[in-house]
């Protein structure tokens, strides 16, 4: 029996909404579920970003010091890296407030938008960076799926490609928006 | 939550030498919908002396949504969330309603009701089935690297397929109203964009009796099992705290409409049937040096005081009645069981699964009434008020949207209240109960750290909803000495 496909999946700045289209493939998961060991990612309680992944799916852009860290993590240990969505993709929303400077976006939120104890955030929560950015910015991306969020019928396709080792053609599979 | 506890955290130094000896982060939390990470305080005999929760993620929408024409709001607003889209949808659609000052056609309530109905359904089976059961079923101390929701259809396969299917019911429900699962585009100010189909509304009533069923009898087996966690439930944040949520009239369960309740510990109403529109009245909110994610509190009680809890745990006590007949049922049965006021957060997933069940009743009810057929669905008009809120019951507990707009229609100001951050403060209360229940940090065991990960996940609290001003859920633990050195460390990313 071939060795399972050591599957990741990791959330950035985006809305997990690319995380629920994976789990859209409803009963098909199960069948996922018997050729790959899910071996990182929000639905599982590993704590740390294994050493060696086949596949990882990227939902998110890149928006603080944390993010820029574990993009490059996720690059050295992953054969293959799959920018799933738009956030990872285009950087798509997270990016709508890269025109307003970060001292001024986390004023906003946390001085005039605080009635007590008014503060931006400082211990123990990463910086944001000056832009949210594409993951293809950072590091090479080995496949692009967009979509806001990509359909499930797409990731099953593009998973079930990778499992039987071929590099997805999307197609007429791709969504725009 | 103190003051002191807040010195201590906040400027160690000030502290006696005895009182913080180490410091234990839980780098990422896992199963949650988020980024969070826990640190955990020793005093120098090694037990607990206090935690914290971080939220580590913060995006800033208030802030970059200045400037937007109203109408793109709940497309917006939709992404700050890819696991509750629809609440920050209907939340956003009627603080527009406020904003045009219409009063929608009776059948677009009654399908957006609908619509909401089949997201608490794949909400909850959610958090209920793929995040919460490894720890029921598998066991908090067992294999961490089985223990999610690959390990149950492995071992409870059964029990998983449940869970699949009532996921894909409650998204069903939403694709077959709004043409998307995730995101849609149907609900918009004014009403939805398009009527219901005759046979929409039948293939969702031939496949409610099998989801009704897959409820029933999880219900079942959660009654059978929750004594097994005597011991979780007696340390899962049981302090007490108001627990807030909306009612009807006359004080029944509500979901889409309604005005706010909060209840205090002692089971009286504190206050009743606040508007939206005077929410600020009653919701403060303060920033917390160490996390992305505010605090809310109640206002007349003060910082930190006013600490008050939402979700399905609060909206169970708030209301006095659940309004149809099953989950009626079930809401006198579970009040029986575990009081008149319920505190123990661990309850908050026999909660879910009352509201569940309500949820299944309340579609039947809806696609029943011979006002869901009906094409006037959508009222149209611009810009008669430069002021909306609007206020639903998120399925983890109330959301707000207060908008502010010039004469053109384009947002001038923007306020975002979601219901994890209602939770914060008494979060944190239930990280640091657990961790002085379970954490011994002279001998630091992954079960335990799960424990701590667990009463997180009981408040199934949305990080991505809560940091949609920036933020992230992961747990680290480190230990810290006195003299600021790290003694030990459990796992980081």
């Amino acid at each position: 029996m071939p060795r399972k496909v050591r599957l990741a999946t990791i959330w950035l700045d985006g809305c997990s909404g690319c995380h629920m289209s994976i789990l859209d493939m409803d009963e098909a998961i199960v069948a996922v579920a018997k050729k790959i060991d899910l071996v990182y990612g929000p639905l599982v309680d590993a704590q740390k970003f294994p050493d060696f992944v086949d596949v990882t799916l990227v939902e998110g852009a890149v928006s603080s010091q944390e993010d820029m860290e574990k993009i490059q993590i996720v690059r050295q240990r992953s054969k293959l890296v799959v920018a799933l969505g738009d956030c990872a993709v285009t950087s798509n929303v997270p990016s709508m407030r890269n025109s307003i400077p970060v001292k001024k976006l986390l004023e906003r939120v946390y001085v005039e938008g605080a009635d007590a104890t008014p503060g931006v955030p400082t211990e123990g929560v990463p910086k944001l960076l000056k832009r949210a950015l594409p993951i293809q910015e950072i590091i090479k991306v080995d496949l692009h799926v967009p979509g806001c969020p990509p359909p499930a019928s797409t990731i099953v396709f593009v998973l079930t490609e990778l499992l039987e080792g071929r590099m997805p053609d999307l197609g007429s599979r791709i969504k725009f928006g | 939550m103190s003051t002191k506890r807040k010195t201590a955290q906040q400027a160690p130094e000030g502290e006696p030498r005895e009182t913080v000896m180490k410091k234990i982060t839980i780098d990422v939390v896992t199963r949650i919908e988020g980024h969070a990470k826990v640190s955990i305080y020793l005093n120098s005999e090694g037990r607990v002396d206090s935690a914290q929760l971080h939220v580590t993620q913060v995006r800033g929408f208030e802030k970059f949504v200045e400037g937007r024409p109203f109408y793109e709001m709940p497309g917006i607003t939709a992404r700050i969330c890819g696991i509750c889209p629809v609440s920050h949808l209907l939340a956003s659609v009627k603080a527009c309603d406020a904003i045009m000052a219409v009063e929608i056609p009776e059948t677009a309530v009654l399908l957006r009701e609908l619509l909401h109905c089949g997201q608490f359904v794949q909400s909850h089976a959610l958090s209920f089935f793929h995040l919460s059961s490894p720890d029921l079923l598998l066991g908090f101390d067992s294999d961490p690297a089985a223990r999610n929701v690959l390990g149950v259809i492995e071992k409870h396969p059964a029990l998983a397929l449940d869970g699949v299917a009532l996921r894909k019911f409650g998204q069903q429900v939403i694709e077959g109203l709004a043409a998307e699962r995730i995101h849609p585009s149907w609900t918009v100010p004014g009403g939805v964009n398009a009527p219901l189909s005759s046979e929409v509304r039948d293939r969702i009533l031939s496949e409610l009796p099998k989801a009704k069923a897959i409820t029933a009898r999880t219900l079942e087996f959660y009654k059978g099992v929750v004594d097994q966690f005597k011991e979780e439930i007696e340390s899962f944040g049981t302090a007490p705290t108001m627990y807030a949520g909306l009612v009807d009239a006359g004080g029944g369960f509500q979901l889409y409409d309604g005005r706010l309740r909060f209840r205090g510990a002692d089971g009286a109403v504190v206050t009743d049937q606040v508007r939206p529109r005077d929410y600020a009245t009653y919701i403060g909110e303060a920033a917390l040096a160490n996390s992305y994610l505010k605090a809310p509190y109640f206002k007349p009680a003060g910082y930190p005081d006013g600490a008050y809890r939402v979700g399905p745990l609060a909206r169970l006590n708030a209301a006095d009645s659940m309004g149809t007949p099953e989950a009626q049922k079930q809401f006198e049965e579970y009040h029986q069981r575990f009081g008149t006021v319920v505190q123990s957060a661990f309850h908050y997933h026999y909660a879910r699964l009352v509201e569940a069940t309500w949820a299944l009743e309340r579609i039947g009810m809806l696609l029943e009434d011979p006002r869901i057929l009906d094409t006037r669905v959508r009222a149209r008009a611009g810009v008669n008020s430069l002021e909306g809120v609007g206020m639903i019951e998120a399925p983890r507990g109330t959301l707000i949207h207060h908008y502010k707009v010039n004469e053109q229609g384009a947002i001038v100001w923007a306020n975002l209240i979601v219901a994890t951050g209602h939770n914060n403060l008494a979060m944190n209360r239930s990280v640091e109960q657990v961790a002085k229940r379970f954490v011994d940090g002279n001998k630091l065991e992954e079960g335990m750290l799960n424990r701590v990960q667990a009463v997180v996940r009981a408040y199934d609290p949305c990080l991505s909803c809560s940091t949609h001003a920036a933020g992230q859920i992961p747990l680290r633990v480190q230990l810290f000495a006195a003299d600021g050195t790290m003694v030990d460390e459990l796992v980081t990313r």
